[in-house]
This record gives structure tokens, C-alpha cells and sequence, in this order.
């Protein structure tokens, strides 16, 4: 051990060695990914997490610290994990485009594999949680779904998923049509003022029973007739005050008025 | 005017002169209808009644056969919405044409000329008042009703002392468990572990990651078979990890928690809507139904809104095995105020 000198710099040698393992893991992993697997399950390369790091470094480091440690406009992202990144950035919710109450959902600024990239270089700061496997996106039960969402979710989100407000300004989005990877990373990391549904409350084949319950809510049309939102008495009530009184009011005038 | 003042004879007892009176205009001048002037008009009234009623008839029993053309099938709901949408709207359409046939036939077609018709005066004439008092008077005189006094006051005790039962009965309706114990004490007693609402398994402290809600019912509740739901909506709890740097515990709630695990109730104290709308980041709760909102790092205070009373506490601690477990009952009652309420 003593035989290393160590000089605080690197062997002229190791750069290239280092390319050439990352040419060899890069290489290596694509020719194991088919193409219906996602390519985030896999390790991540020594260039992608390079990438994610000048990405990191030019979009986010701004608020969130040249190393991630965190600044007084953005929270540190220490053990945030990859399924951070994709929900934040894959929503189109990062980069913010202004300080406010809530992160806006926006067009998502980055193609998917910058995304990958970013959430590779986050997940090597320290550990967190990762993208989760396909087996728990698809194929649940929707009615244990359902009363899962029933009791954890819909007090924010709406019974119907059509989300609902919150203190000063903050909202619960609606959840019509959302990736089902995102209200995975929703439940586990909770982002911004939502609590965190961790694994241990509810577990991945839970979560995966919600995710088939809001793809139904977004297959099946309501059974009532006009949802009108499914913003319950807001909306109905609005419409009785104009449509049904309003028609009332016509009638009424109509047989009181002399025929001409 | 003046002069016609002079002019009317003032009767005794009038100490007001009144003057300048409205006079009552009579009636406005014949209105005559288009349907009266010009008899084609009037056949294309009547031609359009009679398509309103023969469409209401058509209506009717189309509401009839659509029953059967869109039958419900179980279990397929996108049926149930179809059969009831067209049936209702049938049955809707027929009603209405109905109902706006007949009201334009009347205004169009029936005869249109303004009468008066007189009230009556309630009051009877001399006679029939006459003819009462002495029925009245035969039947005091043929009963004995004054003169049998005795008789009279016995059915009057009688007629008291008729409802009597119905106090016993009516008094039968009411809860037989004294209501006060049933507000001021739940399900939660000392050792009782926190469960996950629905499914009932025990919550360790460990499972409770910082920033996680979890939504708790005792674990004995399905032990109250009977008054499941009453127990369960006293007894719902809102569990919550904060930082601990977060939370403001006064001095005689410090060993309520446990490592930034708190408990409380989820009963609004305003009027007991479930209050579980929990921000992570500002520790905020907010009821749905009137916008009452607690600070979750201060004791559930109340920050905003109607709510009078902050959320009552859940004191927790962990058990030998590391299971979340009530220390004791809530120490005051859930929910909003009663009467009976001390504090």
C-alpha cells in the first residue's frame, strides 16, 4: 500500500482506461437491452453519468448547489434517487420556471435520455430510490386500487382524480392520463408538499393497484352522465343555479306573459 | 281637488280627509289575440297543440320501447348510463311537450277577454250564526256539559292522563347508552397499536419515513362489530412524520410523540369532517369542508377557518416489539363541541 505514491493526480493511463471500461459497460449493457425494456433499470454508464452531470451543472446547479448540497432556493438532492429526477424533470415540473407556491406542470424540457442521464449522476450521490420494475406499472386489481386511493389519496386528489385545492396556493394536480412511472415516484419520493407513501405504508403491488384504478378512471367514462369536472357541488351547483333556475325563469315568464 | 274636497260629506268618526285616491282604472281595452283576427293563424296554432300532443303520446311510448331496446345489463354500467339516458329524456320530452301544448292552447285558442271574479265575504249571515249559537246552546242543555260538573272534570282528568304511556314509549327511542360516554371516550386505550386504515396491520415506528402520512384505525376496531362505524369514525387517526428540528412540543406533550412521530385525531373540530389534506413541507392540515387549517408543528393550532378547538392529540410511544401503540385515550373529546362538553 505504501508503494502508491500518491500525488493527488491521476495516471496519464486511467482517462482512457476509463473510457474504454465506459465504451465497454455502455457497449455491453446495449446489447443486453431489448427494446422493450427501459434502459434506466440497467447501470448506468460512466458517460451517461458524465452527461448527467454537465446537465446537472448547466439547468440545475443554479439553485440546487454546484454539488447538489442544496441552496436556500432549492432543496438539497442527497438520497433523492433516480425516480426523483424522473418524476421532477419527466413532468416537466423541473427546471421551475419561476419561484411560487408549487411547481408548475410545463412541457418537459429534456429528451429522455438526458432525464436518464441526470437521474443516473443524482443516483450516485447518495442512495435513492430507482426507476421501478415494469411488473409494478401495469396489470393490477383497480377495485383494491380503488379503495387504497380512496383512503390515501382522495382527501387531495379527488375520489375522481380530478385533484383539488390546497393552502395559499398550492393544489393537488388532477391525475387524468398520468404516466404511470410518475404516480409511482409520486407516492414514493412525495414531491413538493405531498407526503411520502412509502413502500413500508403502501407496498409496490399497492401501488400498482392504484395505477390500474386511475388507467381505469381514464378508460371509462362516468357512469353519471356529465362529470362536469367531478368537481362535485362547485360544478353541479353552478350548473343547476344557471341552466335548471334559468329554465325556470324562462317558463315562468312564458305563462304569465299574454299571448300576442 | 280642493274643491271637491269641500264637497264630500265627512262621516262621524272619519278624522282623516283622504284625497287624491287612485282611481280604479277598470279594465285595459279588449286584447285582441293574431289568433283572433286571422283564422289561418289560429288552424296553425292548432295544427302546432295537436303535433305537440301526438309528439308527447309518440314520446311516451318510445320511452316504453327504449326500456327494452337498451336493456340494463349487469354488471355493464356504460348500459345502465345509456338506458336511463334515453328513457329519462322520453319520458322528459313527452311530459313537457304535453304540458307546453296545453298551456298554448289555452293562451292562443281559449277565449281571451279579462272577468272579475268577486271574493265572498267570510263571514256568515245573521242566520246561520243564529242557527249555530242555538246548537251549541241545545247541546249544553241535552248533555248536561255546565250542569255535571263532576262528570265534566272526571273526562277532563281522563283526557290528561291519556298521553301518559306515550312518554314511557317515546322515551324508548332514545339512545340507551348515555350519549355523554359515548362523545367523551373512543376505541383508543392504553397499548393499543396503530393500524393502517382498512387493512388493520400494526405500524412499526420504523415503517414511518420522514414526510410520510399514514391514515390509522386501532387495531382491536374490528372487534366492535355492531358499532364498527361509529367506533371507526371517533377513533380515525392521522399519523405523521416530521423533522424532528420541525416540531414545536410544548413541555407537557414532549413525551407524546415519538422521534418526530405524531398522532391526531382526524375528526374536524369545527363539525367533524375527516381532516387528512396533509402538506409535507409547510406541516399544514386542511379540513375540505370549511377550510379550517392546523399547524401540525404546533400542536394542530388553529391557523385559518371556522375550527374553535385545535385537533386533539394521540399520546404515542412504541412497544417491546417496535409497534406504535396509544398511550392512553384521547385526553379530551373527539370531534366538534356538544353540550354536555366541559372544556
Amino acid at each position: 500500500m505504501s508503494k502508491i505514491q500518491r500525488t493527488g493526480r491521476r495516471h496519464p493511463v486511467a482517462a482512457a482506461a476509463l473510457l474504454l471500461v465506459g465504451l465497454f459497460v455502455s457497449g455491453g449493457s446495449y446489447a443486453l437491452v431489448t427494446g422493450a425494456a427501459t434502459a434506466s433499470n440497467d447501470v448506468p454508464s460512466a458517460q451517461q453519468i458524465e452527461t448527467g452531470e454537465s446537465l446537472f451543472l448547466a439547468n440545475c446547479a443554479s439553485c440546487h448547489g454546484l454539488n447538489a448540497e442544496g441552496t436556500k432556493a432549492g432543496p438539497s438532492l442527497m438520497g433523492v434517487g433516480a425516480l426523483a429526477v424522473e418524476f421532477q424533470v419527466g413532468s416537466g415540473r423541473m427546471p421551475m420556471s419561476g419561484s411560487g407556491p408549487q411547481a408548475e406542470v410545463k412541457p418537459v424540457q429534456f429528451t429522455q435520455s438526458d432525464i436518464d442521464a441526470m437521474a443516473a449522476w443524482v443516483s450516485t450521490l447518495a442512495p435513492g430510490p430507482g426507476i421501478p420494475d415494469d411488473k409494478f406499472l401495469t396489470g393490477g386489481d383497480a377495485s383494491n386500487g380503488a379503495e387504497l386511493f380512496r383512503v390515501n389519496c382522495a382527501m387531495c386528489h379527488n375520489v375522481a382524480g380530478a385533484g383539488g385545492a390546497l393552502t395559499e396556493g398550492k393544489w393537488a394536480p388532477d391525475l387524468k392520463n398520468i404516466d404511470p412511472v410518475h404516480v409511482y415516484a409520486a407516492m414514493v419520493t412525495g414531491p413538493q408538499n405531498m407526503p411520502v407513501f412509502s413502500d413500508m405504508n403502501i407496498t409496490p403491488e399497492e401501488k400498482r393497484d392504484i395505477i390500474s384504478y386511475l388507467q381505469y378512471l381514464d378508460e371509462n367514462p362516468s357512469v353519471g352522465g356529465f362529470d362536469l369536472g367531478s368537481l362535485g357541488p362547485v360544478s353541479e351547483g353552478l350548473f343547476v343555479w344557471i341552466f335548471a333556475l334559468g329554465g325556470l325563469i324562462a317558463i315562468t315568464v312564458w305563462l304569465t306573459a299574454k299571448s300576442n | 281637488m280642493a274643491k271637491s274636497g269641500k264637497d264630500v260629506e265627512l262621516s262621524r268618526g272619519s278624522a282623516v280627509q283622504r284625497t287624491g285616491l287612485v282611481e280604479n282604472p277598470g279594465f285595459e281595452p279588449a286584447h285582441k289575440r293574431v289568433h283572433d283576427l286571422d283564422p289561418a293563424k289560429a288552424t296553425k296554432a292548432e295544427k302546432g297543440i295537436s303535433a305537440l300532443f301526438l309528439i308527447s303520446g309518440l314520446m311516451s311510448v318510445a320511452a316504453f320501447a327504449l326500456n327494452f331496446a337498451f336493456p340494463i345489463v349487469e354488471g355493464d354500467l356504460s348500459t345502465t348510463r345509456l338506458n336511463t339516458l334515453l328513457v329519462g329524456v322520453a319520458i322528459a320530452a313527452g311530459l313537457l311537450s304535453l304540458g307546453v301544448g296545453a298551456v298554448h292552447w289555452a293562451k292562443a285558442l281559449m277565449h281571451g277577454h279579462d272577468l272579475v271574479e268577486e271574493r265572498h265575504p267570510t263571514r256568515g249571515d245573521e242566520q246561520t250564526r243564529q242557527r249555530a249559537a242555538e246548537i251549541f246552546t241545545q247541546a249544553n242543555k241535552e248533555s248536561g256539559w255546565t250542569r255535571r260538573r263532576l262528570l265534566r272534570n272526571s273526562l277532563v282528568t281522563a283526557l290528561v292522563a291519556f298521553p301518559v304511556p306515550a312518554i314511557a314509549l317515546l322515551r324508548d327511542l332514545a339512545p340507551a347508552e348515555d350519549p355523554n360516554t359515548v362523545l367523551k371516550y373512543t376505541a383508543w386505550k392504553k397499548g393499543t397499536r396503530l393500524a393502517r386504515d382498512t387493512s388493520g396491520v400494526a405500524i412499526k415506528a420504523s415503517e414511518v419515513t420522514i414526510g410520510s402520512a399514514f391514515h390509522v384505525i386501532p387495531e382491536n376496531l374490528h372487534e366492535y362489530h355492531e358499532t364498527y362505524l361509529n367506533e371507526k369514525a371517533k377513533a380515525a387517526v392521522l399519523l405523521m412524520r416530521l423533522p424532528i428540528e420541525d416540531l414545536n412540543e410544548s413541555e407537557d406533550r414532549k413525551g407524546w410523540s415519538y422521534d418526530g412521530i405524531v398522532a391526531y385525531s382526524k375528526i374536524c373540530t369545527h363539525v367533524g369532517c375527516p381532516v387528512a389534506l396533509y402538506e409535507q413541507q409547510t406541516h399544514h392540515l386542511l379540513c375540505p369542508c370549511h377550510q379550517s387549517e392546523f399547524d401540525v408543528s404546533n400542536h394542530c393550532k388553529v391557523i385559518f377557518g371556522p375550527a374553535a378547538r385545535p385537533l386533539p392529540q394521540l399520546p404515542i410511544t412504541v412497544d417491546a416489539e417496535g409497534y406504535l401503540v396509544a398511550q392512553s385515550d384521547f385526553l379530551e373529546p373527539v370531534g366538534p363541541s356538544f353540550w354536555e362538553r366541559t372544556t
